[in-house]
């Protein structure tokens, strides 16, 4: 039951609700706001009483200009108004490198450069055309509010206290129709008060705060930032994850398998299946050793921290089942993040060429190109590779795109295949 | 044989010491960082040097940086690097000084006690032994140097004697004949101008040839 009573009890309180009171005393405050430039206009036309052409134009013009150039200081004006009686933030256009430029510039420059930025004339639309539309369309519908208000109390009291009961029975009819319709004004009314306000306050938003361009550009820089956080927070994990390893069940099992290959070498008189048994847990030790380490060096190999990439790339190439020949001409060490990205690409991509391709050589080039860090894995296997089909392929090229960074892949049906990627140096 | 140990994990520490003291060696000192382990070879003046690459404080390469340390003041000290991972600039840096006496491997070989043993032993009597993996990264350096001119054989051959193996090991790894091990030395002494006047040393110079291709920085 409440959920139906509910909106119509907050339609017949509307006109006497606080909110509806206080959009009214906005629209009076914000009216007399939006007089201020419109006086400015107005007031040449009322002293001068332009009648040529040269006058008319100077006062059509002029103050237009007046309004347009005094626009930052109504928009703060009107920021305090909202904030202080409504409690909304306009939000803040940002500075721009253009607004900066201009602040020690010679005054003409200055006002050259603002009337070319599109916020002046937003703010000026604002100031001259969607805030008193708005707030005439309050005043209106505050006015009729009021009046309504005053109409129905005068009759009420007409009713109640005329002691002509005659003169009421003559004019009811007429009397109760003025009394209904003041009953709908007063009513009515104040809805339309508060949606002028809400129109202005979306005016004002709109066109007073930073546009939509602006509002995407810092989102992308936003977003850019909390990538890059992203990226590198994962980046200092997979450190860390290496350096627990490294200090802990790494050294334990070189102990262990040491120990057990002490044994193996010392025990001689062991039992023929107390020496099997002994001998395969020192060969299972020796190979979880080598798995451990394979498993540590692909989550961040201590080599590329502590000499760079040119050191951990050959220490992949090595290890690749085909035989790879890599040149690598990297003059400085490039951020972190981006070294981090390039050796798990040349990594995962010679892993492609060993499990894919069928090649029998590779070749991996990396070289700085101004603030580029270009790499390219070649070989001359059967090509064929898509990278709208292999998964590997795609996260290869997710993981460039991590940094801003672009793949290409070159893979004729028959081969070769080149995976050539592009990585910037300043994220 | 008198050493001394640099390793900082506690647990690694106590089994190479324990490794070393059965089988006929004699630990003068197991430290756990760079500066004890100066220290220590200043005061026991030992025959062999074992060392981990990564160390306290930085735990970078520490164990590197004191093994340069140790070959320029006592050139008479045996130095065997182990490392968790082997890059083959930190054996460069490591052989820039002198090739003799000089060993580097993987931390996992110490497992295949009898190896790690005889490696140990090369080295303390002016050998060499790199791990394989070392050598593997130095065949992939696309560069335009004599070594292009060897032939598949060739290489593998200069490889194995990069990790410090002599003809008769060579030639085991490879089931070949040992004068055929020989034959393929000689051709890479002449492909790599090495005169015949140096004897023995010619393998050390071949070794140390293909070791500076890899770090023209050295």
């Amino acid at each position: 039951m409440n959920t139906v009573l509910a909106p119509i009890g907050r339609f017949l309180l509307a006109p006497w609700r606080g909110r509806a009171w206080r959009d009214l005393w906005f629209v009076i405050l914000s009216s007399a706001l939006s007089l201020l430039p419109l006086g400015l206009i107005g007031l040449p036309w009322a002293v001068f009483a332009p009648t040529h052409l040269p006058s008319i134009l100077a006062c059509a013009f002029l103050p237009v200009l007046a309004a347009v150039l005094l626009g930052p200081q109504l928009t703060t004006l009107r920021r305090y108004v909202y904030y202080e009686i409504r409690g909304a933030q306009i939000p803040r256009a940002p500075h721009t490198t253009r607004d900066a430029a201009s602040a020690d510039a010679p005054f003409l420059q200055r006002m050259r450069v603002r009337l070319r930025h599109p916020r002046t004339w937003r703010q000026a639309c604002y100031h001259l055309i969607a805030g008193p539309a708005a707030n005439l369309v309050g005043v209106i519908a505050g006015t009729m509010w009021v009046a309504g208000l005053i109409c129905f109390g005068w009759l009420g009291m007409a009713i109640v206290l005329g002691p002509d009961w005659k003169w009421l029975s003559m004019a009811t009819s007429l009397a109760l129709w003025r009394a209904l319709a003041c009953l709908v004004v007063v009513y009515l009314a104040p809805w339309l008060v508060m949606a002028s306000v809400r129109w202005d306050l979306k005016f004002a938003t709109d066109l007073l705060g930073p546009s939509r361009a602006e509002r995407l550009a810092r989102r992308l820089t936003d977003l850019t930032e909390s990538r890059a956080a992203v990226v590198d927070a994962a980046d200092a994990e997979r450190r860390r994850i290496e350096r627990d390893l490294h200090d802990g069940a790494q050294q334990r099992l070189v102990s262990l398998a040491m120990n057990l290959g002490l044994a193996r070498a010392t025990l001689k008189d062991l039992p023929e299946d107390a020496r099997t048994a002994l001998a395969e847990a020192h060969e299972e030790a020796k190979e979880a050793l080598g798995e451990l380490r394979n498993l540590v060096r692909g989550l961040h190999p201590v080599v590329l921290e502590d000499r760079g990439l040119d050191a951990a790339l050959s220490g992949i190439a090595a290890r690749s089942p085909v035989p790879v020949r890599l040149a690598v001409d990297v003059p400085r060490r490039v951020p972190p993040t981006v070294e981090a990205v390039a050796y798990f690409m040349v990594s995962e991509a010679l892993a492609n060429v060993a499990k894919h391709a069928q090649a029998s050589a590779a070749r991996v080039d990396v070289w700085l190109d101004g603030a580029l860090l270009r790499l390219s894995v070649a070989d001359d296997g059967i090509g064929g590779a898509d990278a709208a089909r292999g998964s590997g392929l795609t996260g290869l090229a997710q993981r460039a795109a991590s940094v801003d960074g672009r793949l290409e892949i070159v893979s004729p049906v028959g081969g070769p295949t080149t995976v050539m990627v592009e990585l910037p140096c300043e994220l | 044989m008198r050493t001394v140990i640099a390793e900082d994990s506690v647990l690694l520490r106590a089994g190479l010491t324990k490794l070393l003291e059965t089988t006929g060696f004699e630990v003068a000192a197991a430290v756990d960082d760079a500066a004890g382990l100066l220290a220590a070879v200043e005061r026991h003046r030992p025959e062999l040097v074992i060392a981990d690459v990564r160390m306290p404080p930085t735990f970078t390469d520490e164990g590197i940086r004191a093994a340069l340390v140790v070959r320029r003041q006592w050139p008479e000290v045996a130095i065997m690097v182990l490392s968790q991972y082997v890059e083959e600039r930190y054996a460069a840096d490591l052989l820039s000084t002198s090739t003799t006496g000089v060993g580097y491997l993987l931390k996992d070989r110490v497992a295949d006690v009898n190896v790690f043993l005889e490696s140990l032993r090369r080295v303390a009597a002016g050998g060499t032994a790199l791990d394989p993996e070392v050598v593997a990264q130095l065949l992939v350096r696309r560069q335009n140097t004599p070594l292009d001119r060897l032939t598949g054989r060739e290489r593998e051959v200069l490889g194995l004697m990069a990790e410090g193996r002599s003809n008769a090991g060579i030639a085991e790894k490879l089931v070949v004949s040992e004068s055929a091990v020989a034959k393929h030395i000689n051709s890479i002494f002449t492909k790599l101008d090495l005169p015949t006047s140096e004897g023995d040393h010619r393998r050390v110079l071949a070794v140390l040839r293909f070791l500076e291709r890899a770090s023209p920085t050295v």
